[in-house]
């Protein structure tokens, strides 16, 4: 117990010695000024001497549970209980999708907007999921191909006046064309040379669209982008609203099916072979070049679908919107749900773009909390929070003797 | 002619800055094969502390000697303890998992030193005091190369060859090779693996800070957010040498350095950090394993 504390103590007195320039002293260089924040000296201390503490509790638990697991002692979760579950999964599904459907009824309309960002980063986080999640290739600049999409509308609308329902199919396309581009030089590379040459892509799409002016008009982006509009006829902003936000719970329903059809589909299970061990797969007889590529598009594709609709939302898009902060959103989206795993990835999407909004006060630390909690994910619960179960054949004797 | 030297000179300053950086990945990816993706917040971290520092003495009344080499010291030993720390938070409880995880992880710590940077201290660009002083007999050749520049080429190379020296003749330094080649082995004629990985990552992040120090004085600003941009860059340098090779790290960032240079001088600024890019892709797909890297077989 006493060598715990004086661990912890430890542990307390390295963070106050790590965080004392940046979090204490705070220099005007302008004006000539130091300010000195003990304060932040005093919280840093107590903070990490408790967390250091909760830190070796969770390591000596995950030791203790993948011995358990060697032992083959390992239960299932209460939580991965519920969803194989038909009998308690159904009802809750179904509550759940009632809710979605009454909510722009509910609530406001400023309310409904931020369910409809919510629910496009449901439909980016099922996409990119596709590619990281269930055939393992680590995308970070998957929101070049936001950017495809929703550029390709505002730019055909703008140019030639194609209109809403024209210009989903067309940016779909072209942002599975662009993953395919993409792809096809770097499916040699093995995964972490993947990761940096998709960032530099989605950077080097961001810096094309900011600084060729005359194709993309700069920096200071498209506006006036027309809302989709229905049969012909104009709706408010009002009517606007809820019919996109109709428009997008389709769409991430069909998402969803699709998404959930691939996955068990062959395609699906090449995937994951592919994801699990390469060379095994080769040796199989599965077509690399071909089966990550149509991961690539495909995941490309929605990303394409949502840029789009995002277009239509906004009405306004310019580079900026297309960071590689907007990648990382939707990969934590991804990692947190738990890889592979559509039930987690929805609800993740819903609780990483909904909570903030609610949290005003705690929005300065949005980022720094994605960041932590990336990493004490993977360092604590590496398959997410609703693991993605997969499907087993089992062979039950009591059946067949009949 | 006049115009080609100073954009040669520039280009090998600006190369030399990533050369550094580079050396940090190269060494971390040579050990443990994991691209550490915060190493470009650690010489961000490096470069905030030396400008703290600086304005701590220059407040009391340090000259501008004593200014340079305690923040120097004092930005190398935080960044060190920096990347220690990070690499038992994020790395060490990793090791033995799948390969996208620890990866993953640096993302998040990556983003996490971002923003602790930028809550902590400010998000907006903060001026960085000159702390290398003007060299008198440069003077004639002031329209090449200026006094920070020469400093730049100058210390990085003598920074290298203390580093080639620390690998090729001490101990550690034999151990740190006997690990990139086979942990396991390396761990049965008893060397201490863990240390020796913690002993890379904090040469590498030291060796970021001297970068951090150095472009902080060449740019005359710095925000939470160079680190971003010059990690990749120096990523690109690493794997364009072939990465896990320390001099390949260093030809790497050279020639970074001059095709930056030359092409936003003879061809465009506005797309400075798309040829870097460009550049990581052509690599990339032309030769994998880089100007200097051995091409490996993946084993079963």
């Amino acid at each position: 117990m006493i060598r715990e504390l004086k661990k912890s103590l430890v542990v307390s007195l390295w963070f106050m010695f790590l965080t004392f320039p940046i979090m204490v002293i705070k220099v005007d260089t302008l004006q000539r000024t130091i300010i000195w924040r003990w304060k932040n000296l005093f919280l840093v201390g107590i903070g990490s001497f408790f967390l250091s503490i909760v830190w070796r509790y969770l390591i000596e638990r995950k030791t203790k549970k993948a011995k358990q697991k060697e032992l083959g002692l390992e239960g299932a979760s209460f939580v991965s209980k519920v969803i194989t579950n038909p009998r308690y999964s159904r009802p809750l599904y179904l509550a759940f999708f009632i809710f979605i459907l009454a909510f722009p009824f509910l609530f406001s309309t400023y309310q409904t907007n931020i369910m409809i960002s919510a629910l496009i980063y449901v439909m980016l986080g099922l996409g990119l999921n596709i590619v990281v999640g269930i055939a393992g290739l680590l995308d970070l600049g998957y929101v070049a191909f936001y950017a495809v999409g929703a550029y390709s509308y505002a730019l055909l609308n703008y140019h030639f006046h194609i209109g809403f329902w024209t210009a989903l199919p067309i940016g779909g396309f072209l942002a599975a064309l662009f993953g395919i581009v993409l792809g096809f030089p770097v499916l040699r590379l093995r995964g972490d040379y993947l990761a940096i040459v998709t960032l530099g892509f989605g950077e080097i799409i961001r810096l094309i669209l900011e600084n060729w002016d005359s194709f993309s008009f700069g920096p200071s982006g498209i506006s006036n982008i027309p809302r989709p509009s229905f049969f012909g006829m104009e709706l408010g902003v009002k009517g606007a609203t809820i019919y996109i936000y109709y428009l997008i719970v389709v769409m991430a329903l069909i998402t969803i099916f699709v998404v959930n059809r691939l996955q068990n589909s062959r395609l699906g299970r090449a995937w994951l072979a592919l994801r699990e061990d390469e060379i095994a797969c080769q040796a199989m007889g599965i077509d690399k070049t071909k089966t990550k590529l149509t991961a690539f598009a495909l995941g490309a594709m929605w990303a394409g679908f949502g840029g789009v609709v995002f277009a239509a939302k906004t009405t306004f898009i310019s580079p900026a919107c297309f960071t590689f902060l907007e990648s990382a959103i939707i990969l934590s989206i991804v990692v947190l749900g738990g890889m592979g795993s559509i039930v987690g990835v929805v609800l993740a999407a819903l609780v990483m773009i909904l909570l903030p909004e609610y949290l005003r006060a705690f929005s300065n630390y949005r980022m720094l909390i994605f960041g932590a909690s990336m990493v004490l994910m993977m360092v604590f619960r590496p398959e997410g929070l609703i693991p993605s179960v997969r499907r087993k054949y089992e062979y039950n004797p009591a059946e067949n003797q009949s | 002619m006049e115009y080609f030297l100073e954009l040669f000179l520039g280009g090998l300053s600006k190369g030399s800055i990533y050369a550094l950086i580079a050396l940090g990945y190269t060494m971390v990816y040579g050990i443990i094969e994991l691209i550490n993706f915060a190493h470009g917040e650690i010489y961000m971290i490096g470069a905030f502390t030396a400008l703290i520092v600086s304005g701590v003495l220059s407040f009391i009344g340090f000259n501008k000697l004593s200014i340079l080499i305690l923040a120097t010291l004092v930005a190398v030993i935080y960044s060190s303890a920096y990347g220690y720390t990070v690499e038992k938070i994020a790395y060490k409880p990793l090791r033995g998992s799948s390969r996208l995880s620890p990866l993953i992880s640096a993302i998040g710590m990556s983003i996490f030193l971002q923003n602790y940077v930028l809550l902590a201290q400010t998000p907006d660009f903060v001026p960085f005091p000159e702390l290398i002083p003007e060299f008198k007999w440069l003077e004639p050749y002031s329209s090449i190369i200026g006094s920070t520049d020469f400093a730049i080429i100058v210390v990085t190379a003598v920074v290298m060859i203390l580093l080639t020296l620390l690998i090729k003749f001490t101990k550690i330094g034999k151990a740190m090779r006997a690990t990139a080649q086979n942990q396991v082995m390396a761990r049965l004629v008893g060397v201490n693996v863990d240390r020796v990985i913690s002993m890379t990552f904090i040469i590498g992040s030291g060796l970021a800070a001297i970068g951090g120090v150095l472009i902080g004085s060449h740019v005359g600003q710095i925000n939470f957010y160079i680190g971003f941009i010059a990690g990749i860059k120096a990523f690109t340098a690493a794997v364009l040498g072939g990465i896990g090779s320390i001099p390949g790290a260093v030809l790497g960032g050279l020639v970074l350095g001059l095709t930056e240079s030359f092409g936003t001088g003879y061809i465009s600024s506005d797309y400075e950090d798309v040829f870097a890019f460009l550049l990581l892709v052509l690599i990339l797909i032309f030769r994998p394993e880089g100007i200097l890297g051995e091409s490996t077989t993946q084993k079963v």
